[in-house]
């Protein structure tokens, strides 16, 4: 089919868009959005005395490495300000359902908006998908008053107090919430994409909708439900506003995000320490976004991508 | 406060171990009332199953959807014409103040600025990027490290900066901050770059821009793979420039994308306050929406102006869904 004329033009086109000047271009980018946080890496395992006489960039002309940084951070702490380690691992407990839930509701309601007939479906689906832009502020005052007393309209007790504030469960269900829109949308993409052949079969076959779900929807949705996993993780692991308002401020359920940003307003905790720190908090979405990257970014693209 | 006099008593590892204790169970409560649902679900007869189903997959994400978003706001739209505590309504009042005393009218001027700035400066470098490696051999390396601090939370990223804009007041003492090094090599003096209204919002945003910019990159670029090489090829036998090609086939082949990264950056830009937090805590008027909105609502405990200045946030945002709804409607008719 190419003519000579045409694969003429493509080689020229590939020397412009790969011209030298581009590439050299796009490095010294990459080079200058990696330099901060390389730093802080640098900073973090230089002894204080180095981090507070020179610049990190002096590591490299007196290179001493020292982990003291990362000792003093995770594991020295009184008992009004714990260890690091103790909001890692308050991290976690965050994280972990706080992506179970609302993955597993969103895949429930994706199927049952994709594959149910009912009046109304449309409008619900269009009613979720603009959802997604309420503004978290918009929610916190009535939430954690319906966290710390119930619903009670007039006299009458619709939810009631449960008892939870200062537990996980509020920062669980708060995340469950805001995650929902989103995961409903991006999911419901994918599900309703199953071809129709193979549900119509199944049904054939006897299969309920519940049957359906195991045994169909839920084997074949796996690719978009890990790439939203890594989504709803990251957004978690790194949120600040939640854990800070939904965690009460109780130092035994706040994630690492809320201690850092406490690390920062005193002035008491040096530098040394909170490069280790911020570290800390890094190091877990870092390995999930290296290693996982195609699935992110594949999550990312079925959200927004056009055509 | 009560909650850590009660935490003196007990060792970070016996608060992990109780924190981990409920996790399990919490876990094991979903898990254990899903399989029972399931399993009686699964057996009931075919009728039933048809209303059941209903119960199952889509109530409980719609109660929650009703009582943790729609319920809220709603109820935030009255506080916001309510006074501080949410005894009496006081009208307009509260507007009126977001819109008339000095400070806050800084921080809506200032939000104004961060959704005016970010979302065209980050899907800017990232459209260039996308494009400038489009054809390149092997891209990854240099896409990962851009792509890199979307990984990274607010909360790191605020503390990356802060070292970056570190300034040493001393003139003895070494600089430790590189932006004052950078400058100093160059001849400038150095300023402490967070004090100096307005540029020190600029300094802030460049955080925000620096994080967005991957996405932006990311999803660019792979719309730009969906452009026909034929067409690009054509454009090319006809002689037009890079520049031109660039701007007269790419750019409008990957139009809609472009309009969803901006959007979607509108829409990030508008609700963060962790940077701002982190990096100045809203001072030297830095302020935005966002943050002041919590201020508001937990430092000065005044729920009328907290929720007044959620729903400006809030009415801000709506045209951005309106248009997007729109999108999705013509989307699904195309298809």
């Amino acid at each position: 089919m190419a003519t000579v004329q045409t694969l003429r033009a493509k080689k020229r086109a590939k020397d412009i868009f790969s011209s030298p000047f581009a590439s050299a271009a796009a490095w010294i980018i990459a080079v200058v959005w990696t330099v901060p946080t390389f730093g802080l890496l640098v900073s973090s395992i230089r002894p204080d005395t180095d981090i507070n006489s020179s610049g990190w960039w002096n590591f490299f002309v007196q290179p001493n490495i020292s982990f003291e940084n990362y000792q003093k951070v995770l594991f020295e702490g009184t008992t009004t300000n714990p260890p690091l380690f103790q909001f890692f691992f308050n991290s976690l407990a965050v994280t972990i359902p706080a992506v179970i839930f609302p993955i597993t509701l969103a895949v429930f309601a994706a199927y049952a908006l994709a594959w149910f007939d009912f009046k109304g479906r449309d409008f619900l689906f269009f009613g979720i998908f603009a959802l997604q832009v309420v503004p978290l502020q918009l929610t916190l005052i009535p939430l954690l008053q319906l966290f710390a007393k119930g619903l009670v309209i007039g006299d009458t007790t619709i939810i009631p107090d449960l008892g939870i504030t200062g537990t996980y469960i509020p920062i669980w269900i708060a995340h469950t919430i805001f995650a929902l829109p989103l995961a409903v949308f991006l999911l419901h993409n994918f599900i309703s994409q199953i071809p129709k052949e193979l549900i119509e079969a199944a049904r054939v076959d006897g299969a309920g909708p519940f049957t359906l779900f195991t045994k169909i929807i839920l084997p074949l949705s796996v690719p978009a439900i890990a790439s939203f996993l890594i989504f709803q993780f990251l957004w978690v692991w790194n949120d600040l506003l939640v854990g800070l308002t939904f965690g009460a401020g109780s130092k035994e359920v706040a994630p690492m995000t809320v201690r850092i940003a406490e690390m920062v307003g005193t002035r008491g905790s040096g530098w040394e320490v909170l490069t280790a720190g911020a570290f800390v908090s890094m190091i877990v979405p870092l390995i999930v976004f290296f290693a996982l990257q195609r699935y992110f970014v594949r999550g990312l693209l079925a959200g927004s991508v056009k055509g | 406060m009560h909650f850590s006099f009660l935490a003196a008593r007990k060792t970070p590892w016996e608060i992990i171990g109780e924190n981990f204790t409920l996790l399990a169970f919490a876990l094991l409560a979903f898990g254990g009332v899903l399989v029972l649902l399931f399993l009686i679900a699964g057996r009931a007869n075919v009728r039933a199953q048809e209303w059941l189903k209903y119960l199952v997959f889509l109530v409980p994400a719609l109660l929650l959807l009703l009582v943790g978003l729609i319920y809220p706001t709603i109820r935030t739209i009255i506080l916001s014409f309510m006074d501080a505590k949410s005894e009496n309504f006081v009208g307009f009042d509260n507007y009126v103040w977001a819109f008339t005393i000095p400070e806050i009218l800084i921080v809506l001027r200032n939000t104004a600025i961060w959704v005016f700035l970010v979302p065209f400066a980050s899907t800017s470098i990232g459209l260039a990027i996308a494009y400038m490696t489009d054809r390149m051999k092997r891209p990854t390396v240099i896409k990962s490290l851009i792509f890199m601090p979307m990984a990274i939370s607010f909360v790191g990223a605020g503390v990356i900066w802060r070292f970056v804009y570190y300034f040493e007041p001393n003139e003895n003492r070494p600089d430790l901050g590189l932006l004052s090094t950078i400058v100093k090599s160059f001849g400038g003096t150095p300023n402490n770059w967070m004090l100096e209204a307005p540029w020190n919002t600029f300094f802030l945003i460049v955080v925000m821009v620096w994080i967005q910019t991957g996405f932006a990159m990311v999803v660019l670029s792979a719309a730009m793979k969906n452009v026909p090489d034929e067409i690009v090829e054509a454009a090319m036998l006809d002689g037009a420039s890079p520049l031109n090609r660039f701007f007269r086939v790419t750019m409008p082949m990957i139009r809609a994308t472009l309009v969803v990264v901006l959007t979607t950056i509108i829409i990030a830009t508008l609700k963060v306050f962790d940077i701002v937090r982190t990096m100045t805590g809203g001072n030297f008027q830095t302020n935005v929406i966002a943050n002041e909105m919590y201020s508001q609502a937990f430092r000065q405990m005044n729920y009328g102006t907290g929720s007044a200045l959620a729903i400006i946030l809030f009415v801000a945002i709506i045209p951005v869904i309106i248009y997007n709804i729109r999108q999705l409607r013509l989307e699904r008719t195309e298809r």
